[in-house]
Formats: C-alpha cells, sequence, structure tokens
C-alpha cells in the first residue's frame, strides 16, 4: 500500500438503538405496501382496468416516492443520532433458537435508497407510458414494475438479513420477468434464463452467508450481527466477507457474474434504466456498504471486493468502447462504474460514503441516459445499432439535450454530478493505494472515450438511417422525465455536497475516515479531468469523419474480446454449463442403460441364452430391484463400517 | 462368533450337496428331451390351455385361489385360538369375532359382485 | 390358570380417528355389495369425506394427548401427522371425486380387469360405468398411513406398511388414460413395494433377534443395555430403514418413483406424494429417534451420504425430464432429501422442521398435480413439457398458481417451501451439519433451474399451434386449488402459528 498516508479524521459508525417509529415514520410499511397493492391490482384483475392500469401505477409509486419525502425532511429535522427508525410487522418466522421478525428500519441510508428508487421510479413509470403505449400487455407491464419497486423497497428498508433476502429474490424475480417481457423473443426468454440462473449463483452466497451469521450470531439482524461481529473469529468474519461479496457480485453483475447484465438489455428500454442501470444493479453495493461491520474487521474480504471491483470497472469499461448497440454500449459503462462503487466500498470507511454518493448520482444520469436511448430508438423504429444512427441532434434536440446532461454527467465534467462523486472516489483509492488510485484515473479515461463514442455516434456526424427511419421527438409524457432527469444529472451532485451534505449524513451508519494524500485534492482533479479530456479526443478523432455502417473486421485482439463480452459466454459455457449438462446426461444414460445393460449382460453371461432377452418386455423392474439391492448392500456396508469396531 | 459356527457349517453344507447333486445329476444322467420334459411342469399334467399372444390365466382362477388362501389362514388363527379358548378370555373372543367379521365382509364383496360366478 | 392373557389396556378414544375411517372403509365395501349402482357413488362420498371430517374433529379434541396404547404411541408427532394425513386425504379425495374434466367420467377406468382399449372398456366407459371402489380403498391407505406415524413396535409397523401400500398399488393401476402405462406402474410399484417390505420385515427380525423385543423402546433400552456391537444390529437396523427409505423414495431406492408418478392416475399420484411421504417420514423418525436415538452417531454417517445423494440425484435427473408428472417425480426425490436433512439432525427442532416441510410441499404437491389434471389434450392430460407452453396465456390463473407452487418447491421466500427449507436446514445447523446444509443449498439452486423452466414455458414461450385445453374444472378441483394456494402463501408469509404447532409437538413418546 503505497500511498496510504496517516489518518487525518475518523469517526466509527454510531450503532444507536433504533428509535421506535413514531409520527410519520410509523408509516414506513406504506412505502412498500402501496406499490405491492398497485402490483396485486394490476396482475390479478385480468382485462379489467385495462385502460387506467398505468395510471395505478404511476399513483402508487408516486404516492411512495411524496411518503418518502416527507419522511426526509422529517429526519433532516432531527439529530444525526436520532434518525434511525425500526418498525415491527409481525414475527415471520420462531421456530428454536431462529427468530426473525418482518421488521422495517429507516436510517439514513435506506431513506437515501428510499428516495432513489421512488423518485427515479416515478420518472420511468411516467416514461414508459408513452414507451409502452402501444404495448397490448402494457398493464402487465406496471404490474411487473411496481412489483419491483415493492421488492427493492423491502430490500433496503428491512431490518435483518433473511427479510432483505425476500427483497433480494423479489427483485431478481421482477427483473427476471421484465427481461423476458417481450417473450416472442427468443433471445429474450433466454437472456432471462441467463439472469436468473446467474443470480442464483450468487443467491447461494447470500444464504450461505444467513445461515453462517446464525450459527455465529445466533440472530441475522443487522443489528445483533453488527454489535457482535468483534467477537467472531477472523475466519468466519472472511468466510462471511466473501459469500456476501458472491452475492452482490450476482445481483451487481461483477466479475465473474456479470455475464447476465448485456444480455439482460433484451427487455424494454424503461427496465434497463430503472432495474439494470438505477436500482438493482446497486443492490450489490448496498449489501456491502449495509455489512460495513463485517468488512471493517476483515482484510482479505475487503481487498478482493477492491479487486473484484477493479476489474469490472475496467472491463466494463472496455465492453463499453467496443459495442455498437447502443443499450450494450450502456450496459458496459453501468457494469464499470458500479465497479467503482463496488471498489469505493471495499475500501472500507474511507470509501462507504463515496460509493453510495456514486451509488445516487449514477442512478440519477444513469437512468438519464438510458431514457435518451430509448427515446431515440423510439424514434429510430426501435434501432439500437449507433452506425444506423447519426446526426439525430437536430431530430430531436431534447433527447439531445438530456443525454448530453448525462453526457457530461458520466465523464465527470465540473459542475455535473459525476465530477464530485467520481472524484471522491477516485480521491478515496489514491488514500488507500495509488494502484488502486490509477485504475480509477485511467478508467475515467475509457470512460470519457466511450461517451464521446456513443454521443458522436449517435448525435453527430452523417445520418446513416436506414431507409424508412424518419426520427422525431418523443411525445411529452417521454420528454418531461427526460428534462428533469437532465437537470438531475446536472445538479444532484452539487445538491448532495452542498445542500445535503451527504458525507455527513451517511457517516452515522457507515463511519467515515479520512487519510493523508501526497499530492493536494486540486493537483489529483486536473489529473483525472486530463485524462478523461484525453480519452475525449481520441474518441472525437477516431469518430470525427465517418463511421461505416458495418463493423470493420480488422480490429484489435482487444476489441474482439470486448464484442465478445470478453468471451464471458464462452468461459461459463466451459466452466459451469457443459459440466453440469453432462453431469445429468451421464445420470440419465446410467440410469436407464448402463445399470440394465449390465443386468442384461449378466443374465445373457449366466443363462447364456441371449435369444431370449428380446422377449423381456418390462426388464427394467428387475433392474430397479437389482439397483436397490446393490443401494442394500451399500448402506449395509456402510453401517458396518462405521458401526463394527 | 462360535456361536453361530453350527449355523455356517450347516449352510455350507447344503449349499455343497445342492451343488453336488445337481451337477452329478447334469454328468450322469440320460438326456432325452420330449415334449412333456420341456413343459412348464415336468410332473404330468397338461396345463391350462392359453389363449393366443399371451399366458394369461383367467382371472376366476386368482378369485378362487386368493378365496381359498384366506379361508385357509383364517383356520391357522382360529386353531390356536379354540386351543386355548379358556385362557384367552372376553378380549381375545371380541378380537377373534372383530376378525371373522372383517373377512366375511370381503367373501360378501365377492358373492355380491358376482366372484364366484364361474362364468 | 396363571397364563391368562391380560388384555391390553387401549384408550379407545386417542385412537378413534383410526378406528371411524377403517370401519368406514370396511362400511364402504358393504355399500359395494349391497348398494345399487346409481347410488353408491353419492353414498362413498358421503361416507368417506364424513368419516375423514369425523376423524379429523375427533383428532382435535384429542390434541394435547400424550399415551402409549398397546403398541401405538398418541403423541405430539403422530397427532400432527396423523392430522396432515386427513387433511391431505381430504384436499386429495377432492381431487379424485372431480368428474367434469375428463368428459368420460371421472379419472378412473371404468373397470380395471378390462383390458386396455378393449371393446369391453370402451362400452363400459360409454355407458358411464364408475368404479367407485377408490374410496374404500383410499380410506383403507389412510387407516395404514395413520397407523404408520403411530406405530411403537415394529410389527404393528409392518403391518401399516402394508396396510397403507396394498390399496396404493391398485389404485396406482386404475387410470381411465394410458391404461398400460398405468397397469405396469402399478405392477412396478407392487412388486418393488413387496420387495422392500421383505427387506424391513428381515430386519425386524434381525432386530428381535438381538434384542428379545418388537417394541421401538424396548430395542432402545437392549441396545443402551449392551453397547457392544454385533452384526444383528447394523444389519437389522439397515434393512429396517432402508424399507423404510424406499416408501420415501430416497436414492438409490426412488428408481420406482418417475414410472409410478407419470403412471398413476393424477389424483392418485397427488395423494401418494403427500401422504405416502408424511406417513413414511413419520414412521422414520419414530424408528430413528425413539429405538435408535442414543446409537445416532453410529448411522448418521450412512444417512448423510444417503441424504446427499438423494438431493442431488433427485435435482440433477429432474433438469432432463421432459415429462411434467416425472419431472414433479425427480422432484419429490429431491425434496426427500431436503426432508432427510432434518431427519438426520436428531434433535426436537428437527422433528418439527419436517413435519412443517412435510405439510408445505403435501399442499404445495396437491396443487401442482391440481393443475396437471386440468391441462388435457385429446381427452387425457398433456403431460409433455412442450404442452404447457405459453400456457400463461391461456389461463393466467392456472399459470399463476403453477408458478407459486414450483417456486415454493424451489424454496423461494415468502412460500411455504422456503420456510420448510430453512428450519430444516436450521435443525441441521444446530446438530453441527454444516456440509449437508452446504449441498442442500446447492441442490435447491440446481433445483430451481427446473421449476423455473417450468414457468419460462408458462409464460415466456409462444404456445404451439395446436396446444392443450384447460378444462374449467368443478368446485372440487377449484376448492383443491384455492386451498393448495392459501397454504403456500399463508405458510410463507405467516407461518407462525404452524411452527409454534409443530414446536410443541416436536418430542416422542417413549
Amino acid at each position: 500500500m503505497i500511498g496510504t498516508g496517516a489518518v487525518v479524521a475518523q469517526t466509527a459508525p454510531l450503532l444507536a438503538p433504533l428509535n421506535a417509529a413514531t409520527g410519520i415514520f410509523q408509516y414506513i410499511w406504506v412505502l412498500i405496501a402501496l406499490p405491492l397493492a398497485g402490483a396485486i391490482i394490476l396482475l390479478t384483475t385480468g382485462s379489467l382496468l385495462k385502460r387506467w392500469g398505468h395510471i395505478i401505477g404511476v399513483a402508487t409509486v408516486g404516492v411512495s416516492a411524496i411518503l418518502g419525502i416527507i419522511m426526509l425532511l422529517e429526519m433532516m429535522g432531527r439529530s444525526a443520532d436520532d434518525r434511525a427508525f425500526g418498525q415491527t410487522a409481525f414475527t415471520w418466522v420462531f421456530a428454536g433458537q431462529f427468530d426473525v421478525d418482518v421488521a422495517f428500519q429507516l436510517d439514513q441510508l435506506s431513506m437515501v435508497f428510499v428516495l432513489l428508487i421512488t423518485i427515479v421510479g416515478t420518472l420511468i413509470h411516467i416514461y414508459s407510458i408513452g414507451y409502452m403505449a402501444h404495448d397490448p400487455d402494457r398493464k402487465r407491464f406496471f404490474g411487473f414494475l411496481n412489483l419491483f419497486i415493492a421488492a427493492m423497497l423491502l430490500l433496503v428498508l428491512a431490518d435483518n438479513y433473511l427479510l432483505l433476502y425476500v427483497g433480494w429474490e423479489g427483485v431478481g424475480l421482477a427483473s427476471y420477468l421484465l427481461i423476458g417481457f417481450w417473450q416472442y423473443k427468443n433471445s429474450a426468454a433466454a437472456a432471462a434464463k441467463k439472469a436468473f440462473v446467474i443470480n442464483r449463483v450468487g443467491d447461494v452466497g447470500l444464504s450461505l452467508a444467513i445461515m453462517l451469521m446464525f450459527v455465529t450470531f445466533g440472530s441475522v439482524t443487522f443489528s445483533s450481527v453488527f454489535a457482535n461481529a468483534g467477537e467472531a473469529s477472523d475466519s468466519t468474519l472472511t468466510w462471511i466477507g466473501l459469500l456476501l461479496l458472491l452475492a452482490a457480485a450476482g445481483k451487481s453483475a461483477q466479475f465473474p457474474l456479470q455475464a447476465w447484465l448485456l444480455d439482460a438489455m433484451e427487455g424494454p428500454t424503461p427496465v434497463s434504466a430503472l432495474i439494470h442501470a438505477a436500482t438493482m444493479v446497486t443492490a450489490g453495493v448496498y449489501l456491502i456498504v449495509r455489512s460495513n461491520a463485517i468488512y471493517d474487521r476483515t482484510v482479505f474480504a475487503a481487498t478482493a471486493v477492491v479487486v473484484v471491483g477493479v476489474i469490472t470497472m475496467i472491463i466494463g469499461a472496455i465492453i463499453g468502447s467496443a459495442k455498437d448497440d447502443i443499450k450494450k454500449a450502456l450496459a458496459g459503462s453501468t457494469m464499470s462504474q458500479i465497479g467503482y462503487m463496488v471498489l469505493a466500498a471495499g475500501l472500507g470507511p474511507i470509501g462507504y460514503v463515496f460509493a453510495i454518493f456514486h451509488l445516487l448520482t449514477h442512478g440519477v444520469f444513469k437512468a438519464n441516459l438510458f431514457l435518451s436511448a430509448g427515446s431515440v430508438m423510439h424514434g429510430m423504429n426501435n434501432g439500437v445499432n449507433m452506425r444506423r444512427f447519426g446526426a439525430l441532434r437536430a431530430a430531436m434536440i431534447i433527447t439531445f439535450g438530456a443525454f448530453t446532461a448525462g453526457y457530461l454527467a458520466i465523464i465527470g465534467i465540473p459542475p455535473f454530478s459525476g465530477f464530485y462523486s467520481k472524484d471522491k472516489i477516485i480521491h478515496a483509492a489514491f488514500e488507500q493505494s495509488n494502484i488502486v488510485g490509477i485504475a480509477g484515473v485511467l478508467a475515467a479515461g475509457i470512460t470519457g472515450f466511450y461517451m464521446t463514442r456513443m454521443i458522436v455516434m449517435t448525435f453527430f456526424g452523417k445520418a446513416r438511417w436506414e431507409d424508412d427511419a424518419h426520427p422525431h421527438e418523443s411525445p411529452p409524457v417521454m420528454t418531461i422525465p427526460l428534462i428533469i432527469l437532465g437537470f438531475g444529472s446536472a445538479f444532484t451532485g452539487m445538491a448532495l455536497v452542498y445542500w445535503g451534505d451527504i458525507e455527513t449524513w451517511l457517516t452515522p451508519v457507515t463511519g467515515l475516515e479520512e487519510r493523508e494524500l501526497a499530492i493536494p485534492t486540486v493537483v489529483l482533479e486536473m489529473l483525472t479531468l486530463a485524462t478523461v479530456l484525453v480519452g475525449v479526443g481520441v474518441a472525437i478523432w477516431i469518430y470525427r469523419r465517418s463511421v461505416p455502417i458495418e463493423p470493420p473486421q480488422k480490429v484489435s485482439v482487444l476489441t474482439v474480446a470486448a464484442r465478445q463480452n470478453m468471451f464471458d459466454d464462452a468461459i461459463n459455457d466451459v466452466v459451469a454449463v457443459r459440466p453440469t449438462w453432462y453431469t445429468a446426461r451421464f445420470l440419465v444414460w446410467f440410469d436407464n442403460r448402463a445399470v440394465d445393460g449390465f443386468v442384461n449382460g449378466l443374465a445373457a453371461a449366466v443363462g447364456g441364452v441371449s435369444g431370449r432377452l428380446r422377449r423381456i418386455q418390462t426388464g427394467f423392474t428387475r433392474t430397479y430391484a437389482l439397483v436397490m439391492v446393490i443401494g442394500v448392500l451399500a448402506v449395509l456396508t456402510a453401517l458396518g463400517l462405521v458401526m463394527l469396531p | 462368533m462360535n456361536a453361530y459356527a453350527p449355523i455356517f457349517v450347516l449352510a455350507l453344507l447344503a449349499a455343497g450337496f445342492a451343488v453336488f447333486s445337481v451337477t452329478l445329476t447334469s454328468f450322469t444322467g440320460p438326456k432325452r428331451y420330449n415334449r412333456a420334459k420341456v413343459d412348464a411342469y415336468e410332473c404330468g399334467i397338461e396345463p391350462t390351455p392359453q389363449p393366443l399372444g399371451g399366458g394369461r390365466f383367467p382371472v376366476k382362477y386368482y378369485l378362487t385361489a386368493m378365496m381359498f388362501i384366506i379361508f385357509d389362514i383364517e383356520i391357522v388363527f382360529l386353531y390356536p385360538w379354540a386351543v386355548a379358548f379358556d385362557q384367552l378370555g372376553l378380549f381375545a373372543f371380541i378380537a377373534m369375532m372383530l376378525f371373522l367379521v372383517n373377512l366375511a365382509v370381503p367373501y360378501v364383496y365377492e358373492w355380491r359382485r358376482g366372484g364366484l360366478d364361474w362364468d | 390358570m396363571d397364563d391368562v392373557l391380560i388384555a391390553p389396556d387401549i384408550d379407545y378414544l386417542a385412537v378413534a380417528p383410526m378406528i371411524i375411517v377403517g370401519v368406514t372403509a370396511v362400511v364402504g365395501v358393504l355399500v359395494e355389495a349391497f348398494a345399487p349402482r346409481r347410488p353408491r357413488r353419492g353414498i362413498q362420498l358421503v361416507l368417506t369425506f364424513g368419516a375423514l371430517i369425523a376423524a379429523f374433529v375427533v383428532l382435535i379434541s384429542q390434541a394435547g394427548t400424550r399415551v402409549i396404547t398397546g403398541s401405538l404411541a398418541i403423541d405430539g408427532p403422530s397427532l400432527v401427522l396423523q392430522g396432515l394425513i386427513l387433511l391431505i386425504a381430504i384436499v386429495s379425495a377432492m381431487l379424485m371425486a372431480e368428474r367434469r374434466v375428463d368428459p368420460a367420467g371421472d379419472a378412473f377406468s371404468p373397470r380395471a380387469s378390462a383390458l386396455p382399449g378393449s371393446e369391453e372398456e370402451r362400452v363400459l366407459s360409454t355407458r358411464g360405468f364408475m368404479q367407485t371402489e377408490v374410496w374404500p380403498l383410499m380410506l383403507f391407505a389412510v387407516v395404514g398411513m395413520m397407523l404408520f406415524t403411530a406405530a411403537n413396535d415394529l410389527l404393528v409397523m409392518f403391518i401399516a406398511l402394508e396396510i397403507m401400500s396394498l390399496p396404493l398399488y391398485l389404485l396406482a393401476g386404475m387410470s381411465r388414460r394410458r391404461r398400460l402405462l398405468s397397469q405396469e406402474a402399478a405392477l412396478k410399484y407392487f412388486i418393488l413395494g413387496a420387495f422392500s417390505s421383505a427387506f424391513f420385515i428381515f430386519g425386524a427380525a434381525m432386530l428381535y433377534g438381538f434384542s428379545g423385543t418388537i417394541s421401538l423402546p424396548g430395542i432402545a433400552d437392549a441396545l443402551s443395555a449392551n453397547p457392544g456391537q454385533t452384526p444383528l444390529i447394523f444389519i437389522g437396523f439397515g434393512l429396517v430403514v432402508i424399507g423404510l427409505l424406499f416408501k420415501v423414495g430416497a436414492v438409490p431406492f426412488h428408481q420406482w418413483v418417475p414410472d409410478v408418478y407419470q403412471g398413476s392416475p393424477s389424483a392418485v399420484t397427488a395423494f401418494m406424494a403427500a401422504a405416502v411421504k408424511v406417513a413414511a417420514f413419520g414412521a422414520l423418525l419414530r424408528f430413528l429417534y425413539v429405538a435408535f436415538g442414543g446409537a445416532r452417531w453410529d448411522w448418521q454417517p450412512a444417512l448423510w451420504i444417503i441424504a446427499i445423494a438423494t438431493m442431488l440425484v433427485g435435482s440433477i435427473l429432474a433438469i432432463t425430464q421432459t415429462d411434467i408428472k416425472r419431472m414433479l417425480a425427480y422432484s419429490s426425490i429431491a425434496q426427500a432429501g431436503f426432508i432427510l436433512v432434518g431427519v438426520i439432525a436428531v434433535n426436537p427442532e428437527g422433528v418439527a422442521a419436517v413435519m412443517f416441510y412435510l405439510a408445505a410441499y403435501g399442499f404445495a404437491t396437491l396443487g401442482a398435480f391440481a393443475v396437471i389434471s386440468l391441462v388435457r389434450q385429446d381427452g387425457g392430460e398433456a403431460t409433455h413439457l412442450s404442452n404447457w407452453a405459453g400456457l400463461g396465456k391461456r389461463s393466467p390463473v392456472l399459470a399463476l398458481s403453477m408458478s407459486l407452487f414450483m417456486l415454493s418447491f424451489a424454496g423461494i421466500p415468502l412460500t411455504s417451501g422456503f420456510i420448510g427449507k430453512f428450519t430444516v436446514f436450521e435443525a441441521a445447523i444446530l446438530a453441527d451439519a454444516v456440509p449437508l446444509v452446504i449441498v442442500g443449498v446447492i441442490a435447491s439452486i440446481i433445483a430451481a433451474f427446473f421449476y423455473v423452466r417450468v414457468i419460462v414455458l408458462m409464460f415466456f414461450t409462444e404456445p404451439a399451434e395446436v396446444g392443450p385445453t384447460v378444462v374449467l374444472p368443478s368446485v372440487f378441483t377449484t376448492l383443491v386449488l384455492a386451498i393448495s394456494v392459501a397454504v403456500t402463501v399463508i405458510l410463507g408469509v405467516f407461518p407462525q402459528p404452524v411452527l409454534d404447532l409443530v414446536e410443541q409437538a416436536n418430542v416422542f413418546l417413549r
């Protein structure tokens, strides 16, 4: 750790007991109940309410958002150690020593998530009214979206890991249903399945971590796990940390479980914006930051988190640079940006706050970018190939404006929001290690490259439209959310730094640590900005004149790899899919044929009358009996080995 | 294990005798195959003529056979009970009567549903 | 005259539920003998439901009873499991009573002895013949199951095993559609079942040879009195356990399960899958805990291997199935593995968890087979998975219920299956069986794949040109579906009352 400076300031997280939920905070459950009720109504009423379904969808989430804002104002009026509230709905499982309540915890960390989910969620709901206007199943779409919001709120409001797991599975299910929403596309159904299976791998991590916590601490509530974390052995904590990291990697599309996110772009664009950019994919970051009491005590697991974050940050950026599909390029960018957050979360108290800060700004500007991309697609017959875009800025000026705001935010041009959050992460990274810091700066440069490539290919240059394309601006129901998010992209960073004071706000939950840095902050910011501008310059240089309609074939190995998602599918195939499939095939074969063949062979050898074998039609029964006998012998042998001295 | 030694010896003797006699007859006995020899039961009784295409017996045959077995087993239970009737007392009497009723029920069922009609 | 037989002191009230069901079954046979054909079905329905409900009411009034009466132990586990068996029986009886889905009548062959596809069968079918014997047969099976969970000695356990199994062999062969498959299933089930019964009784003889008694507590006493090991114990123990493992369908005694589940009429499969598991696990628990609880270190390793093999083989083989009934059969094998994890724990939490799991699994299974019985093509059930493509479009309510049952099997939160898996794994963790739990979690991940595949098929796949029709059922099957959905959701969201119940009833009397 070359760059590790002396600790300048240090604040430990406040492990104060939760306040009883009184006043407005009695209604924490309403935050979840509203969208859930909306989902139930929309999904069970069949063709009833078909014309008004989307209104219900928007209204329930909107009211939740308003309630969330009221709670925020109320919370801001209280002192810093008085901002966490707990509410128990009912005892869920109480068996033996195991006691889990359906109970909610609203503190500073979950508060910002509630706002992100409900406000961005409301805007995306409104946008979807226009985007899905011609879809016959629009009502079902809104039902699934509401289901997602409810599950995501449950995830961030749960006061214990088991209830969090419920939300975790819930968002997975909703995401899965929404990726496969256009089921008539085979690719969509396949993508949904892939997302589900890979997520299950991550879920193994979470369920094992929960079991391990239960064994170690006798409880799975946040408060008692964190209060007792110091008493557990180092190896236990490391295991819990690594298992939680596996879970986070699955949900947040981090290396090595990143493969599903690019395919997930088969879903409708509002879904990509809400679930696969702004909220669900950041659940992994939430999990790590929420479990700070564990990661603070295990250097190994925390370092693993940083490594995973750095790797994903780089490969996501590289993939984003090579994709011609605008949504997939944005998906690569999402992977990369979440890599930043995971990296920051792995830095410990130096980085937790900035992980969440970047998560919030990213949630806004990435939703903005995705919805702008959706607006472009809406005007271009649902095309996604950037090689067939170009010169669209005149045709869709609002979309262009919103996209530009998002663009400036993500590459981190001051005073747009990404500048504040990303620079903080790079700063924190340098406090910990120069290598990680340099990787952060490098990724910022690549971000500048691929985002410029995207904006140039889409909005500038010559028109390379398909013959029947008539680009036009989207209806107001879509552009108004875009405008709001565009302003959000511009100002969220500033607002959170100067008005919201995000560092002070989150410190009671996550703790904060500052370290001495060899170089002044301003120099570091200049350095980062310069790197970004180099990336921007390179992209403009390459794409300034013409963009070939067919992707060039003579490209570097890196580009080929990036186009193939870093050969991820091939790797998955070799590592996981084929072995499982062959095992299953072998077992089937063994069950049906091998044993039978053995019996037949035995019978033929013993009897010497193979001709008669043909008359045996239902020979399977004796096969089964033979297997039973073998099983009996095996069981008796095993018992004999143990029981006989 | 010594207590089991005689059992093992007995088992070995029995198996040895079986192997010995089967092997011996197969070596010494004359082999004159004819139709009766390859029949299912080599003891002279002609098997029931069977329908074409499969070795099915009429279901009626099974019904009669099962009826025989049921009442046969009933006797097995009734004999010891009758012999020890005086010692066993009222409880055993009631239990036996219940047993007989239970046995009568399927008999009645079979009779009423035509199980005893041969044609 | 000093050797007068001392009449056993029987608590008739405690065994009244079994007596009610048993006597009604006998009366049912008499109804078959004497009642004219036309009202027979009605009388049988009244008798069956009346007996099952009456038995359940009496059982409830016995709550808290803990008594050993003769060879039966009426204690917490047996009461809970008997109640569960009765509830499952009531619901599956509704499934069997369904007459509207098959245009030719109910799910059963009009006369099981008629040759499949013969003229005789066709005539019987068109004249509307019904096989009303299924009702007494089912009641006999229920008596056997109830007896099985309460049997406190090996002989009664064996008799219960046979009373339970014999009617099921018959019921398996009575399908109206696909008669040959059904009869083959019945024969296989019978032959292999007889085979396993032989193992059981042989093992019981061995244990008697060792301990001089057939009562389970007696065997436990003999074990603690003679700690030295002899082959009689482990061979006897092994054979009895194998007989029981066969009934729950554990690997490697599982191969009958797919064939029998596929061949039997769906209503019978549902009954078999749900209720036989309850009864057999009840007996297995009692045998392991009461007779061999003190010797657990000796048998746990072997059962560990069986549980792991059962979970993995069931889950992996289910992936390649193309018939939904076969798939559910392999799934039931995997579920048996998960339940075994709770059995192996040998602690009160394990007993409670197993009972909860059985309830959760039982009702989800009933629901799943109820759905299967409604998806039909050319008169019969459309069980090939490809037929299920796009079912969500045709019949969203049915597809949603099926998805719920699949999610419950997969152990997704807020369904009964999740709580079941969690309590089972918790009990195993308390018993320091962490590796077993890890295998369990991995197996449940594998299993999730094929459950979800059904959901994918129903919702994400375009329906085939000539798809199956979804039949509108009568009130019977509708009720079955409603009850199964309700139980699956309630046990997932508000499991506490049931958890309290099984926790109060988690100690075996000995």
